[in-house]
């Protein structure tokens, strides 16, 4: 069974490669090059999978997952400049695609007790969404 | 697994009629979309892709470069059209959502370019409620 909690945080950030030229980086990301940044409301869907505990009925405690969204992502993130304030973007670029999987990251390590991370969802805006998973080790 | 949506929106009318059927039968079929004057919706196709993430950009592909694609091959056609008519591949097939979904995947599968992450998924939203998709498997 699969159980998907959704929070939201609202960050800025500039796509640009620092080993690029600043030519480079408009031709490949555009305006989302801009050096002085700019914005979205990111909405994260996170999915976890496992069977309901027979005494809980529940798969996974909910609170406890909300804090560790809290603690893991939306604290971290929200209302920051991700490529100043947040590791590892002072070096790898912010594109959704590379802060999808930072979150798998830091989520995955959290999850035990036959609950298990099964899907990051990063919406950028309501038209452009990256999914992010691994097969389970 | 990286997988990467991008969602698109086009309007076009559209009448459900199968022409091997009689007038009766279709109205029955169909109900209210086989009205002869036709109706039409605000369509929203989602298209998905999957790949490796390029390590220089960070992207699995250029977001821009996907736009081009789908507005080239399907958005330019599509919108503000009335599928029947306007639309070659409906003059014989009938413009139900499942088949403008084929129709979609079919087009872009075409003109798919060389360096792109696999097309992985198409999914269309005929309005709020009624949302056809293609499964990797049927692709």
């Amino acid at each position: 069974m699969l159980i998907t909690r959704r929070v939201e945080f609202s960050a800025s950030h500039v796509c640009a490669n620092p080993e690029l030229s600043a030519d480079e980086n408009r031709s490949l990301y555009g305006a989302a090059a801009n050096p002085h940044g700019h914005g979205h409301n990111y909405v994260l869907e996170v999915t976890l999978r496992g069977e309901p505990d027979p005494v809980t009925g529940m798969i996974f405690d909910l609170r406890e997952l909300k804090e560790i969204l809290q603690r893991e992502v939306v604290g971290p993130m929200d209302h920051r400049f991700l490529n100043r304030e947040v590791t590892p973007f002072e070096r790898v670029v912010p594109t959704t695609e590379n802060i999808a999987a930072e979150i798998w990251r830091r989520l995955v390590p959290n999850f035990r007790d036959g609950a298990a991370l099964a899907n990051v969802r990063l919406y950028e805006t309501e038209d452009l969404f990256v999914d992010y998973s691994e097969a389970a080790s | 697994m990286t997988r990467l949506t991008r969602r698109y929106r086009f309007a076009a009318s559209h009448r459900l009629h199968a022409p091997g059927l009689t007038d009766e039968v279709n109205r029955e079929l169909y109900g209210k979309c086989n009205n002869p004057w036709g109706h039409g919706h605000n369509y929203v196709v989602e298209i998905s892709v999957t790949g490796a993430v390029e390590p220089k950009s960070g992207q699995l592909l250029n977001v821009t470069a996907l736009d081009d694609v789908v507005h080239r091959e399907v958005l330019n056609d599509f919108d503000h059209r009335d599928l029947n008519r306007d639309i070659a591949a409906f003059h014989d097939v009938v413009p139900t959502s499942e088949n403008v979904a084929v129709e979609i995947r079919r087009r872009l599968a075409t003109a798919w370019p060389a360096g792109f992450p696999e097309l992985a998924g198409v999914r269309l939203w005929e309005t709020k409620r009624n949302i056809f998709e293609l499964t990797h498997e049927e692709q």
